[in-house]
């Protein structure tokens, strides 16, 4: 911090402290180190008064005597020689009858991080350890751990370890847990405390006796342990049971956590534990401090992704109050739309709907892509409140609904239709990079379906000049080619201009290429032009499953109660620093234990996204094809999904049961291989799926052993589907 | 744990530091305010992370308390840890400011050394830590008998000299030797958040209270303190006690130190306050309210004239008490230039605030029964009607002195009897909300 007039300062300061007259009056004494002080805080660097400081720590008065302290903690590491000169009277204090004193002394001189230091405190150190005063034996507690950082590379020495792993009997519960920490930090090298049987068992039982910080941090300790067999497993869980209901949210998510570990073969006892612990989360996504809310929420998030439905019926808690800053309206929108079912579907909508005008632009467009992501599953009611929003006129506004029709039309094509003609009526153009590039997307895509298109694009084309972004530039190529192909004749004359100038004038080498590549494919003829830009779409008579796949609660128990469930997804994925190595070997060790012994072999592994299916699905080969002796089952998709994940199969994407021919999309994971499978019926083009099901398996790596196990719960599963169909 | 604590100022002063660990350096201040002053508003601002360095802070009336760590601690813990820690420093000094934090330094640093060793933290509670303190809170205005106002608790008016003054309760709990040393007081106050979403129909879509009995002692001992509840509450949807209007909520948790043999027979709760401030019981109530929720509102949008719409308003207080600081955030189109309004008396003031799109309606006083208008006139160019689809939902923040939306009440508050001295013994009640959302 610039500071003016410091060094006058310091030299002010000098003079006083050395002046006589002020040294007798105590008052007056204090008064001026509490300056030292206040202008150390500030960030002056007052180091040269330490000789001062040391003749001033010598007092009976406690306050000073802190004060003191707490300035040659600052600057023992500077003034290595003249610290050694505070040794002595903080050598006579730990030797006072005060205990206070003794304590505070013995703190202060194990908080000197200079070298050498060691030598002093080790005999005040052992000493305390033995002291009566339990404040005393705190603090040298933890000295061993600060002595040990001093001199890292030295040998460990096993007396205090042992001396330490007795103190855990202490009664006093805060010198029990201090010994905890202090272990922790010496055996680092050796891989912490050992939590054995008898130990666990003592920390289990003083677990009622300690304060709600100490609770926590031995829950976490616990961690390391493993019951031998149920019996103590259980025994275990129900000395744990009344802290899962704790009124402090550390000890309740540290106890959760441990719960949700210990249990980690048990899956119906996990899913007891976040049943019960769904109260205390609760009140702490309703709690005062705002901080705290978030925290709440962001853990919420962790559980939504393995149990969706548990908060589903407290869906009004996650409403946004119009206070809150914009992080918790975040969070809680995201909650909101993973909460949506069919119930509460036109609440969550209206909630949402009311935020799409907030004041920040920010807030408003997630709500708009929230309700978009909705409008995945509940399509009409999600595109009649975008359109309603067009008529607002905003610029935020019109650029995020634009996008989120682009998605939407991307997603369930059967909204096509309303897309366009909600286009067709928008008076305003979107004008940020991101939604325009959208709205030229639906031109190029669906321009036969608006009218209005080839206008728009003009519009567009005759800004060229003033536009900066060349990503807009290129998609609006793409689009006047495409509409061009479908719309010649009022098309013509606006691409002919658009490619004059872009391979003329234009600076960007990328839209230049662009335009080249448009004009010589062009020059090939159209029906080459139209064969290569209009390829493929998104195969309209499939649904695809927006719902996301529940993930087994191992994939994300081991980040609960850090930092990582609070800094966000996309802003550091490997947020833990120190302990990520020791979460992976963990976690593998969980998967190890979850799998479930029943299934021939298939897991429920993290979900595979609909784009790393269809870029592994384009690249590996046919394996293995078989018909399967029966029709598609004629069941809605979902049921087939929520079958499927029974047997641990993902589904991906299927046909509405009545479509011809119908398609399924499925993908499992066997050991460390990928079974990808696409089921195919009644296509004129393949005459093997003309009277049953034809199913097609790709996999990565290859493992015919693991295919047959797929095939065999796939074809039992779509029995039981037929079964339980011509029961009803 | 924590390698450093930090206190700074919203214009990033250092007031306090204390590196308990020497693992990171103090240019780490300077890193924490850059990063927290270049967020916008969407990143999450409570975790950060700097290379190898974690930093979670929480702001209280306008300091960013900072905890600085290289492990990857619970957040939970240390949240809870930084509240506490602005707890206490509230209760020693008295109030909480950037000012009560600068003069009080010395006594913020003797607090943090009690309460954290080499970043571990020991202890937090006042009745083990007012053994330890020694520096005197340095208090602004020193409190006399003869600056008692009649304000209450939240700056509630007041004309009854039963309230307890509110200055009484923002003092330093340890007496310093002046005049004022040896008031034997103490606090027990029960605080409702309400949050309301009213449909658009006026039915009511969700209303949840969130409730707390707080006790602020200034007792230097105090044995035992019975605190009688209604004896209609009762806890869940099952149970159904008395013959009275029932005082229900869904669910409640008390403090650990709060003893409740007598709770499920007398709803008596037991407990030996220790000095400074603590909550004894939280609560939750969702959706079915006792009571109607307190406000109503009849808002008409319609389209005047040339680029003019007028928004007329009929605010009805449904009650018996009196509402304060009541305010009303309607919201405006955007482009907004000019208001007019009729308001139907005069201490009440209404303003349009462009860069909330908003016009903020305030009225500091609002006796119950009553019923106020008012008449905004906008002036907006280019005005058509979608635009007054902006007039989005309506929120109101307010406060309700002397009333408790489930009907909870303190019946009784007695100390034993062997207590020596005279005691005053406050109760107090207030219903606040900041999230009342009216939609349109």
């Amino acid at each position: 911090m610039p500071y003016l007039g410091c060094e006058e300062t310091v030299k002010e300061l000098k003079r006083a402290l050395s002046n006589p007259n002020i040294q007798a009056d105590r008052l007056r004494y204090r008064s001026y180190i509490t300056r030292v002080i206040r202008s150390m805080t500030q960030g002056l660097d007052v180091s040269a008064l330490f000789m001062d400081m040391v003749k001033a720590s010598a007092t009976v008065d406690v306050v000073q005597k802190k004060l003191v302290y707490l300035y040659m903690c600052t600057y023992a590491s500077h003034k290595p020689d003249l610290a050694l000169l505070a040794i002595n009277t903080l050598r006579k204090d730990c030797a006072d009858p005060n205990p206070m004193v003794r304590g505070l002394a013995l703190r202060n001189m194990c908080n000197f991080r200079m070298p050498g230091i060691t030598e002093y405190i080790q005999q005040p150190i052992l000493t305390g350890l033995r002291d009566k005063a339990s404040y005393v034996r705190r603090v040298a507690v933890l000295g061993c751990a600060k002595m040990h950082s001093l001199r890292p590379s030295t040998e460990i020495d096993p007396s205090i370890v042992n001396e330490l792993y007795a103190l855990l009997r202490d009664p006093d519960p805060v010198v029990m847990v201090n010994c905890l920490r202090a272990l922790e930090e010496i055996l680092r090298e050796e891989g912490g405390v050992v939590i054995n049987k008898p130990i666990a068992h003592h920390l289990l039982n003083r677990l009622k006796d300690l304060d709600s910080w100490a609770q926590s941090e031995v829950l976490i300790f616990l961690m390391r342990y493993r019951p031998r067999g149920d019996d103590e497993l259980f025994d275990v869980l129900s000395l744990l049971d009344e802290f899962l209901q704790s009124v402090h949210t550390p000890v309740m998510a540290a106890t959760l956590r441990l719960f949700l570990r210990l249990a980690a073969a048990h899956p119906a006892v996990q899913a007891d534990a976040l049943l019960r612990a769904r109260g205390p989360l609760l009140a702490a996504c309703g709690s005062a401090s705002r901080e705290l809310r978030f925290a709440g929420l962001c853990h919420v998030q962790q559980v939504l992704r393995s149990q969706p439905a548990l908060y589903s019926g407290q869906y009004k808690r996650f409403f946004c109050g119009y206070s809150e800053p914009g992080y918790i309206k975040l969070r809680k929108m995201e909650i909101l739309v993973e909460l949506v079912n069919d119930e509460n579907v036109v609440l969550v909508l209206e909630e949402l709907k009311s935020y799409c005008t907030d004041v920040s632009p920010e807030l408003a467009q997630a709500a708009i892509a929230a309700i978009g992501h909705i409008g995945r599953t509940y399509t009409e009611k999600c595109l009649d409140i975008l359109t309603g929003l067009l008529a607002l006129q905003q610029e935020h506004v019109t650029s995020a609904v634009i996008r989120t029709f682009r998605d939407l039309v991307w997603f369930c094509p059967q909204s096509i239709g309303a897309v366009c003609r909600a286009v067709e009526v928008c008076g305003e153009n979107p004008q940020d990079t991101e939604g325009k590039q959208a709205l030229l997307w639906l031109l190029g895509m669906h321009g036969e379906q608006i009218s209005s298109a080839p206008y728009v694009l003009e519009g567009f084309i005759d800004g060229i000049k003033a536009e900066l972004s060349s990503a807009v530039k290129t998609e609006l190529l793409t689009a006047a080619l495409k509409l061009f192909l479908c719309r010649p004749a009022e098309t013509q004359d606006m691409l002919g201009r658009l490619l004059h100038y872009c391979i003329d004038e234009e600076s960007d080498m990328c839209v230049r290429d662009r335009a080249l590549l448009y004009y010589r494919l062009l020059q090939c003829g159209v029906d080459e032009a139209r064969k290569i830009l209009l390829g493929p779409e998104s195969d309209p008579s499939m649904t695809v499953l927006a719902g996301r796949p529940e993930e087994p609660v191992g994939c994300w128990a081991s980040g609960f109660n850090t930092l990582g469930p609070l800094a966000g997804a996309d802003a550091h994925p490997d947020a833990p620093p120190a302990d990520s190595s020791a979460q992976h070997c963990h976690s593998t060790e969980e998967e190890v234990v979850s799998k479930p012994p029943c299934q021939p072999g298939l897991t429920l592994g993290p979900p595979l996204s609909h784009e790393a299916f269809e870029r592994l699905w384009v690249e590996l080969r046919v394996l293995h094809r078989q018909t399967l002796g029966f029709p598609p089952p004629a069941a809605p998709p979902e049921t087939l999904q929520a079958v499927l994940q029974l047997v641990k199969v993902q589904a991906l994407a299927f046909s509405r049961c009545e479509a011809r021919p119908w398609k399924a999309y499925v993908c499992a994971r066997a050991g460390s291989t990928l079974v990808l499978a696409e089921l195919l019926h009644g296509d004129p083009a393949v005459p093997d799926s003309q009277d049953a099901l034809l199913l097609s398996v790709k996999q990565r790596p290859e493992n015919l052993q693991a295919i047959r196990g797929f095939v065999s719960v796939l074809k039992t599963s779509a029995v039981q589907v037929q079964g339980q169909k011509s029961v009803t | 744990m924590i390698s450093q604590v930090f206190i700074l100022s919203s214009q990033g002063d250092h007031l306090i530091y204390k590196d308990f660990r020497g693992e990171a350096g103090k240019d780490s201040i300077n890193m924490f305010y850059e990063m927290v002053t270049s967020l916008s508003g969407a990143q999450p601002p409570v975790v950060m992370r700097n290379k190898n360095l974690n930093f979670i802070h929480v702001r209280h009336s306008g300091l960013y308390w900072v905890v600085s760590t290289k492990d990857n601690p619970s957040p939970f813990t240390i949240i809870e840890f930084l509240n506490r820690l602005a707890a206490l420093t509230k209760d020693y000094c008295g109030s909480l400011s950037e000012k009560s934090v600068r003069m009080n330094f010395a006594l913020i640093y003797e607090l943090l050394d009690e309460m954290v060793d080499y970043g571990y933290i020991q202890t937090t509670s006042t009745d083990i830590l007012k053994n330890f303190i020694q520096t005197e809170a340095v208090t602004s205005k020193p409190f006399s008998l003869f600056d008692l106002s009649n304000v209450g608790l939240f700056g509630a008016e007041t004309q009854q000299s039963k309230v307890a003054p509110s200055a009484a309760a923002s003092r330093p709990i340890v007496a310093s030797h002046g005049e004022q040393g040896g008031k034997n007081e103490i606090f027990v106050d029960v605080v409702e958040r309400l949050s309301v979403v009213i449909g658009s129909n006026g039915v009511l879509m969700k209303a949840d209270v969130e409730g707390e009995i707080r006790v602020k002692c200034y007792l230097p001992t105090c044995s035992e303190m019975r605190i009688g509840l209604n004896e209609e509450f009762s806890i869940g949807k099952s149970q159904l006690r008395g013959y009275g209007a029932a005082v229900r909520v869904d669910e409640c948790s008390f403090h650990q130190a709060v003893k409740l043999d007598e709770f499920d027979t007398y709803r008596i709760l037991k407990v030996c306050p220790s000095q400074g401030e603590q909550t004894l019981m939280q609560y939750q109530l969702s959706d079915e309210l006792p009571c109607a929720p307190p406000f109503r509102l009849f808002p008409t949008v319609e389209k005047d004239y040339g680029s003019r719409y007028s928004n007329d308003m009929w605010l009805i207080f449904i009650g018996r008490i009196v509402a304060i600081n009541v305010s009303v955030t309607v919201p405006v189109p955007k482009g907004s230039l000019s208001l007019s309004q009729e308001l139907s008396s005069p201490e009440q003031s209404a303003e349009l605030q462009p860069r909330s799109k908003a016009v903020l309606w305030t009225i500091p006083r609002f006796p119950g029964g009553a019923q106020l208008s008012a008449v905004f006139k906008v002036e907006v160019p280019r005005l058509s009607s979608a635009s007054l689809l902006e007039v989005g939902p309506i929120s109101m923040s307010f406060e309700l002195p002397k009333y408790t939306c489930t009907g909870l009440q303190v019946r009784f508050l007695r100390l034993s009897p062997t207590q020596p001295g005279l005691s005053q013994r406050w109760v107090r009640y207030v219903t606040h909300s900041d999230s009342y959302t009216i939609r349109i």
